[in-house]
């Protein structure tokens, strides 16, 4: 097999969805930090959203088995906190595909996030900023739960990190 | 590098998260309201993740597995501070304690940011933006909780009286301080105790609550070298149950 270029590699890994919100890859998630060529063998390098994220372990076995569904023998995932993960990362894209999916994508921040960061969020349904912020923690590590005064409806937000 | 002194300063760290994670765990399906239930539950998940990346890094220093390390020791073995073994009382008690100890963490590994050691700079950025949240919420509680009612008043002062000189146990002093300090890896308790000082009151004053003379408080030391309360190895038991009886578990 010739060699495979990046572009290929991130390409199929779109395939690959976070487990927990099925509309968003992990590309455009942001967890692909790097691919490590050594000849024909690939490391790709994945750093988690929250340290204590359980699923983990699913992505990883996930990209492992995307790439062996290329004919991509040699695979290993490296879990690293070298680039470390922030809600920045997450592509256009992929904010456009969790608001679709009714979660407030994160607002871009200046990496200090403070209360006033987490209390702007956008209401994924109508779209009015008239929210408020009922609690910091919601039902997975990386979700924020609050409520739109406009359409009264109850949202999750990718939680800024 | 000193790769005890770093050990060491890893141990006590991932310890205190680990033993901290699973009070708060307790209160999953017992929380005075449901977010509080919530909140609780995810704080204890990102702070046992945050011990298990803690005991990988152990691990890569020649350790034993995170798994092995965290369920097989017996209390003696462990370097938590007694703030974090202590049992979680009732809520006004968890929430002093979650207080005065994530205010300490928050700033500690903002301080870890600049470690000389540079896997555990990677890793303290992302912990860092983790725990914001937690201190978020702690000063929420403390500023609604501690101007609201005289028994919300009362219950937050007993609590914090009590739990005082337990939080300065979180500062004993590491027989490797001189060193951790010169060679970067950690500006030290004494500079942590100092900023922690300034945080806490700057949120109980913000309150009716009282302080105490720090300096005349005795700590309570003897958690870093594994001398604990009577309530550690109850929790460690039933925290290893399962592995204990079977390590091939699943759970």
């Amino acid at each position: 097999m010739g060699k495979i270029s990046d572009d290929q590699i991130y390409d199929w890994l779109q395939d690959v969805k976070d487990p927990e919100i099925p509309v968003i890859s992990l590309v455009d998630l942001g967890v692909i930090t790097r691919l490590d060529w050594q000849e024909e063998h690939l490391t790709v390098h994945m750093t988690p959203t929250f340290v204590g994220c359980p699923a983990i372990d699913y992505m990883k076995q996930d990209v492992i088995d995307v790439l062996h569904q290329h004919g991509l023998q040699e695979v290993d995932v490296k879990i690293t906190y070298e680039t470390s993960w922030n809600s920045n990362m997450i592509s256009d894209q992929g904010r456009e595909a969790l608001r679709k999916f009714g979660l407030a994508p994160p607002p871009k921040h200046n990496l200090i996030v403070d209360i006033d960061v987490l209390e702007h969020a956008t209401c994924p349904v109508c779209g009015s900023e008239n929210t408020q912020l009922k609690n910091p923690f919601g039902p997975t590590a990386c979700r924020s739960i609050h409520y739109c005064e406009n359409c009264k409806e109850t949202f999750e937000q990718f939680k800024p990190v | 590098m000193n790769t005890e002194a770093l050990k060491e300063m890893l141990y006590k760290m991932a310890d205190d998260q680990l033993i901290i994670g699973h009070r708060n765990s307790e209160w999953t399906g017992f929380g005075p309201l449901l977010e509080e239930d919530i909140a609780f539950s995810s704080m204890a998940q990102d702070k046992v993740g945050q011990s298990y990346a803690l005991y990988q890094m152990l691990n890569e220093l020649g350790e034993g597995e995170p798994d092995t390390v965290a369920f097989m020791r017996n209390a003696d073995q462990f370097h938590n501070c007694t703030l974090t073994e202590l049992p979680n009382g009732e809520y006004d008690f968890s929430l002093i304690r979650h207080f005065l100890f994530d205010a300490a963490e928050a700033i500690r590994f903002d301080m870890l940011t600049r470690s000389s050691y540079k896997p555990l700079a990677d890793l303290s950025i992302k912990i860092r933006g983790e725990i914001r949240y937690h201190t978020m919420h702690a000063r929420t509680w403390i500023r609604q909780l501690g101007n609201a009612t005289p028994e919300s008043v009362e219950r937050l002062q007993n609590s914090l009286n009590e739990a005082l000189p337990h939080a300065l146990g979180i500062f004993e002093p590491s027989p490797f301080e001189d060193e951790i300090i010169s060679s970067g890896l950690f500006e030290g308790e004494r500079a942590l105790q100092a900023a922690w000082e300034i945080e806490i009151m700057k949120v109980l004053s913000e309150t009716v609550l009282q302080v105490p003379d720090l300096t005349a408080l005795s700590p309570s030391y003897g958690g870093r070298i594994g001398k604990h309360t009577p309530h550690l190895q109850p929790l460690l038991d039933e925290m290893a149950e399962v592995f204990r009886s079977d390590p091939t578990a699943d759970w």
